[in-house]
């Protein structure tokens, strides 16, 4: 599980963060995730962040899906 | 007067006359409400459509509006679903003691408001006031009174197949508003409840075609649920596609936060209709015409498959069956 | 929304499902463990992308449905006692319990609020000093950090009055049982995406060392589904199990260190009784005696009637996978999400609530062939 969602840090507070979404803001404590920084994206669960988003892999694993697109459609 | 409202304004007698003369009056007046009879006299011909319904929204003041507006717009749209021009409102308010006066005057501003944009009269009303505890702030019921021109025959039972599905803009404000507002789910942004009254754009639609078949307004349960009663009552099914229904970005956001889906949260100032297909680009171009209207969207079109039954088009191409709101709409943590 | 909407792309989903189809040989079967995910294949139609080569099952990931029915009975029954306020996650209000639910218990007066967050809870407890605020703490490990975090700071503010009822499950240790049952024969498992950003990958190496058994771990988007599946299909074809990680930007090899030190401080580890399956040794946390001044089960006693199931209810062998939710004879006729029977059906996570909700005509006979392949 569970339902955690991606959502930007805009700015630190202690362990407590503000966060957004497409617009949306949210208090979140980032107890869980001491190495955010700002810009970060981190998931958001129940009220914590519980990891913090590596871009780098993020940008991979759509190469990865783009190249196997375009092998499809060669057939 | 004092600040907040007591048992004896409800009572009948001096302080309940001086409520309604210094706070209801001043704003609603009108030639019939200022008569204060037991009963409000009008004249109307022809088909007339009625309407009630009663407000208990928490929290009672909400961004884009309160429970006053809400109040107003609720049954203003009951009476424009069926193709009725709204004319007269009653307004019955239970009031908890202890409810502040201030308020109480900020909710009948919102009102007033309404009823102009309207352009509808409150005739009628009246104030009953409970023990503290009895009731939560402030219940609100309306009820309503329009006209219906000949010729008109709108209702849930007339769509048929090959019909189009319009709806006339994003899903899911009001719902996402009242629910950042509540405890726990503390999330903030700039979105507003949707709540308007619908009555000029219906009538603008009907002013280009005599082709509507349905009209509803997707209030609790959302699309899915009205789709759903559309369905059921005309006995035909209702193909939607999904990339079709427009929808903010914060609410996705927020409905992604909770685990919620848009096309069941509540709307109130969306209309559903159902038109026939050689008049749906028409009525379109008019909806967006109208502020209420400006993403207006044909979402899809009525079926003889699956009568009863509402299938969507994923946004990744298969389809699955959108049922009604079935129990509450809970956030979920998985 | 950024790292969702991407992953949602129709053209890069089409290609997925193209290059599975072309590599699926062998019929296999596959069980995610995650509500979340049985929920979003099913919101996405990901059964009707994949060929019918993949048979899907859900396994028991809803950490509602698997809250014993003893548990939820205790629940109701704090929620009863006087100056008691109860805070749970939503979806566990309407479960029934053997008499009764959360909600019905809120109807007859109890003071029962649904919160997002434990944070929201503590903050309740702040609020009523002279009330005891008793948090459901229901959850697998995604979960947990935030109640052992919530835990910690209720006791840096110095704050006596808030309790968690600790009710918290571990994913690697039902999945063990089930696989040693045999009761379900798979050949992959969809790991839990959220679960392993706090647990790593590490935890699930048993499954293809011990029972042969592909582990991929996903995400929660289509496209995650379908590029775990994609990498479950290779793995089984080639006859080469092992644990993968198909859901990189959110879960590292390690998992969150700083989040399971601090789970592991609150918490020990102990037997859990779990809805379908029964007592799985090793399953459940449980608090600490150091900080067992938060517990539920130290500071109150409840007295308990006999737990019961609901008569004809299959939840139990829908959580472990044994039977798909059309099975239950009274799966949309008896037990609907407006009058549900058993907790799958409650839930949004649930198999039969995802099954009830999306369900779609052509799905439908992807079910009935799925039946005739349990049958058979």
């Amino acid at each position: 599980m569970c339902l955690a969602i991606p959502v930007k840090i805009v700015s630190i507070d202690g362990d407590e963060a503000e966060t957004e979404i497409a617009g949306v803001r949210r208090r979140v404590s980032i107890a869980l995730t001491p190495e955010a920084k700002l810009g970060d994206y981190v998931l958001l669960h129940t009220g914590y962040a519980i990891g913090v988003i590596d871009e780098a892999e993020a940008n991979e694993t759509l190469k990865l899906l783009e190249e196997i697109a375009s092998l499809s459609e060669v057939h | 007067m004092d600040d907040s409202i007591l048992l004896a304004h409800g009572s009948g007698g001096k302080l309940s006359h001086e409520l309604v003369e210094k706070k209801f009056l001043p704003f609603l007046a009108n030639p019939a409400l200022n008569k204060l009879d037991d009963s409000a006299i009008f004249e109307a011909s022809g088909r007339l459509a009625f309407t009630t319904d009663s407000y208990v929204v928490n929290p009672i003041f909400f961004p884009g509006g309160d429970i006053g507006k809400l109040a107003v717009c609720g049954t203003v749209n009951d009476l424009s679903m069926n193709g009725a021009r709204p004319l007269y409102l009653s307004l019955s308010a239970i009031i908890e003691e202890g409810f502040p006066l201030s308020e109480l005057e900020q909710i009948v501003q919102s009102i007033k408001k309404a009823a102009e944009e309207a352009e509808v009269a409150i005739i009628t009303g009246d104030t009953k006031v409970v023990n503290r505890g009895q009731a939560d702030k402030l219940f609100i019921t309306t009820s309503g009174v329009g006209t219906i021109s000949s010729g008109v025959d709108i209702s849930g039972a007339n769509a048929r197949a090959g019909d189009k599905v319009l709806l006339s803009g994003t899903i899911g404000d009001h719902g996402i508003t009242i629910m950042s507002q509540r405890e726990g789910l503390r999330f903030a942004m700039t979105l507003e409840s949707d709540c308007a009254p619908l009555n000029k754009l219906v009538s603008q639609m009907l002013e280009v075609s005599s082709r509507i078949h349905c009209l509803r307004d997707p209030t609790r349960g959302g699309l899915a649920t009205t789709l759903n009663e559309l369905a059921r009552q005309s006995n035909i099914g209702i193909v939607v596609e999904e990339a079709k229904i427009p929808v903010k970005e914060e609410v996705k956001a927020a409905c992604e936060l909770l685990g919620l889906d848009p096309v069941y949260v509540a709307n109130e100032g969306k209309l559903v209709a159902i038109v026939d297909p050689a008049d749906a680009d028409k009525i379109l171009a008019r909806m967006r015409k109208n502020r209420y209207g400006r993403d207006a969207a044909i979402i899809g079109e009525v079926t003889e498959e699956h009568p009863g039954k509402v299938v969507m088009k994923t946004k990744l191409g298969p389809s699955r069956i959108v049922d009604m709101l079935s129990g509450e709409l809970l956030p979920r943590i998985c | 929304m950024k790292f969702i909407d991407e992953y949602q792309d129709n053209k890069l989903a089409r290609g997925l499902a193209y290059k599975i189809a072309k590599r699926s040989t062998k019929t296999i079967r596959l069980m995610e463990f995650c509500g979340g995910h049985t929920h979003a294949i099913l919101r996405y139609g990901i059964r009707q992308l994949v060929p019918k080569t993949v048979e899907m099952r859900s396994g028991p990931g809803c950490p509602v449905c698997v809250t014993a029915t003893a548990d939820l009975d205790k629940a109701i029954a704090l929620a009863h006692l006087p100056d008691v306020i109860i805070t749970t996650f939503g979806d566990m209000i309407r479960v029934p319990g053997s008499y009764s639910s959360l909600q019905q218990a809120k109807a007859e007066g109890a003071d029962v609020r649904i919160v997002y967050s434990t944070i929201d809870a503590v903050e309740i407890a702040k609020a009523n000093p002279k009330k005891s605020v008793i948090f459901i703490g229901i959850g697998f490990e995604t979960t947990a950090p935030t109640i052992a975090a919530s835990i910690l700071k209720a006791q840096q503010e110095k704050i006596e009055n808030f309790y968690v009822l600790s009710l918290n499950k571990l994913t690697p240790p039902v999945m063990k049982a089930l696989l040693d049952s045999g009761e379900v024969k798979l050949d992959g498992i969809i790991g839990p995406g959220h679960v392993s950003v706090i647990i790593g990958s590490h935890p699930y190496e048993f499954i293809p060392r011990d029972y042969r058994v592909a582990c991929v771990i996903s995400g929660f988007e289509p496209l995650d589904i379908l590029l775990c599946i994609d990498k479950l299909v290779e793995q089984i074809e080639k006859g080469e199990p092992k644990v993968e990680i198909a859901y990189p930007r959110g879960v590292r090899a390690g998992g969150n260190r700083k989040a399971w030190q601090l789970t592991e401080r609150v918490f020990e580890i102990g037997e859990a009784n779990w809805r379908g399956i029964g007592i799985v040794p090793q399953s459940g946390l449980k608090i600490r005696k150091k900080y067992e001044r938060f517990d539920a089960d130290e500071a109150f006693s409840v007295s308990l009637n006999l737990s019961r199931e609901p008569k004809g209810c299959r939840c139990g062998d829908v959580i472990r996978g044994a039977a798909m939710p059309l099975e239950c004879k009274l799966f949309r006729k008896v037990c609907t999400p407006e009058s549900p029977v058993g907790p799958c059906m409650v839930s949004s996570e649930g198999a039969c609530a995802a099954y009830y909700q999306y369900g779609t005509p052509e799905n439908l006979q992807g079910f009935k062939a799925d039946m005739e392949q349990v049958d058979g």
